[in-house]
């Protein structure tokens, strides 16, 4: 068969079932030129995200937090104020009220906002799935410049989901997102460090409701999030970093 | 409708928008337009179906009327300094720069397309319904907007007459 261009955009957008994207697949494997085609519109929409994804994280400016009905809808205007900042991000909310400039989070807080901003995503928690686990480590690996390693949790009672690319501090980001059998979710935040870093132990940082454990290894910092109680997210945290330093 | 509700989504009409326009500020008048009239319109939102979805209707509609009111004055130069941080590896900085750049080339429509699926992953049926038009010109216009992406980034010729295969 000859790939159809709808079978080779829904590839990209990971909206085959896994028969299909198996079919998909194997067509690729025969055709050079329409994989490079598909890797090549992957990379756009990773970077799209890698460009625009920082304004989710932005302070919401007055004027769009305040923003009343006009004309005729007028009657039904509602109290100024309403429009609070960050709503959807509920606990963001006190870092960023006021029209002050915000500090720049530290990686524990924007490991934990990415966690809030992703584990709830229902339809599209991840840019590359778990079925392409050898691609996504790649494909993150080569973003980073950094061999990555999804480690395996199944111990712990977790799956991996799959994984996405993010902007950081000091540039690309991955993030690898696991879910138990009931459809709770990690994540592990991994962060190429600008500059050599100390090894650091374990430490801790509670951001609302997100736990996290974080630590630094070479030139990568590591961060495991989750909205659970410490010594659970502590008991997972332990095999990663186990399986990361064997 | 209780409008917190729509403020929930501001982050997101935001990154679309600003992936939209480029510009920061239009970007953001793009974003208060679109809530101004989702307020004077929240009767028409359906309980139950999707509010993003119709919230990204709004701005598609609003989007369309600035183009054409637009149309009359000339095009103005993309402001450098609007654009967000990026990131600071050397080659990683002209690739994320070059997609900028590429994009604003994109016409509108492929444009908007591509960003709703590749950036704010919408279903292609979500995208169909948004932008009111049929599901098979939401896939045209995304394998050209693609396509042409790719060219622009990579200086390889875009493959012509790219054909529609069911």
């Amino acid at each position: 068969m000859k790939l159809s261009e709808d079978d080779l955009h829904a590839y990209v957008d990971d909206r085959h079932d896994l028969e299909r994207r198996r079919a998909v697949e194997a067509e690729l494997a025969q055709s050079p030129e329409d994989a490079a085609r598909a890797a090549a519109y992957r990379e756009q929409s990773a970077a799209l995200h890698a460009l625009y994804d920082p304004v989710l994280g932005e302070p919401v400016p007055e004027r769009l937090r305040n923003v009343r009905a006009s004309g005729r809808g007028a009657r039904y205007a509602i109290a100024a104020g309403w429009f609070v900042a960050g709503a959807a991000l509920g606990w963001l909310a006190h870092e960023f009220a006021g029209d002050r400039p915000p500090s720049r989070p530290s990686f524990a807080r924007q490991a934990a906002v990415a966690h809030a901003v992703y584990s709830p995503e229902v339809r599209h928690p991840v840019e590359v799935g778990a079925a392409e686990q050898e691609h996504l480590v790649n494909w993150l690996s080569k973003r980073l410049g950094a061999k990555l390693r999804a480690p395996l949790l199944t111990r712990e009672g977790y799956e991996l989901v799959g994984g996405r690319l993010l902007p950081g501090d000091s540039g690309a980001v991955a993030q690898f997102m696991y879910q138990d059998a009931k459809g709770k979710r990690l994540t592990l935040y991994v962060s190429r460090l600008a500059a050599e870093n100390r090894d650091t132990a374990f430490r801790f940082s509670q951001e609302d409701k997100v736990a996290v454990f974080y630590w630094i290894d070479g030139r990568l910092g590591y961060a495991l999030s989750g909205e659970m109680p410490k010594p659970e997210l502590l008991e997972v945290a332990t095999s990663v970093y186990r399986q990361l330093n064997p | 409708m209780n409008p917190e509700r729509i403020a929930e989504h501001i982050p997101r009409l935001r990154r679309y928008a600003r992936a939209l326009v480029g510009d920061q500020y239009a970007a953001d008048d793009l974003v208060q337009d679109t809530i101004e009239r989702a307020i004077n319109k929240r009767h028409l939102w359906r309980p139950g179906s999707d509010l993003r979805a119709w919230l990204f209707a709004i701005m598609h509609n609003v989007f369309v009327n600035q183009l054409r009111s637009r149309r009359a004055h000339p095009e103005e130069a993309l402001d450098d300094d609007a654009l967000p941080a990026v990131m600071p590896l050397d080659g990683v900085q002209l690739e994320i720069r070059d997609l900028q750049a590429a994009l604003a080339l994109l016409p509108p429509e492929q444009r908007a397309v591509v960003l709703l699926v590749g950036l704010e992953q919408l279903t292609y049926a979500e995208v169909s319904d948004a932008l009111g038009i049929p599901i098979g010109t939401v896939m045209s216009r995304l394998f050209r907007g693609r396509e042409r992406l790719r060219a622009m980034l990579t200086g390889a010729p875009a493959l012509p007459g790219l054909k529609v295969v069911k």
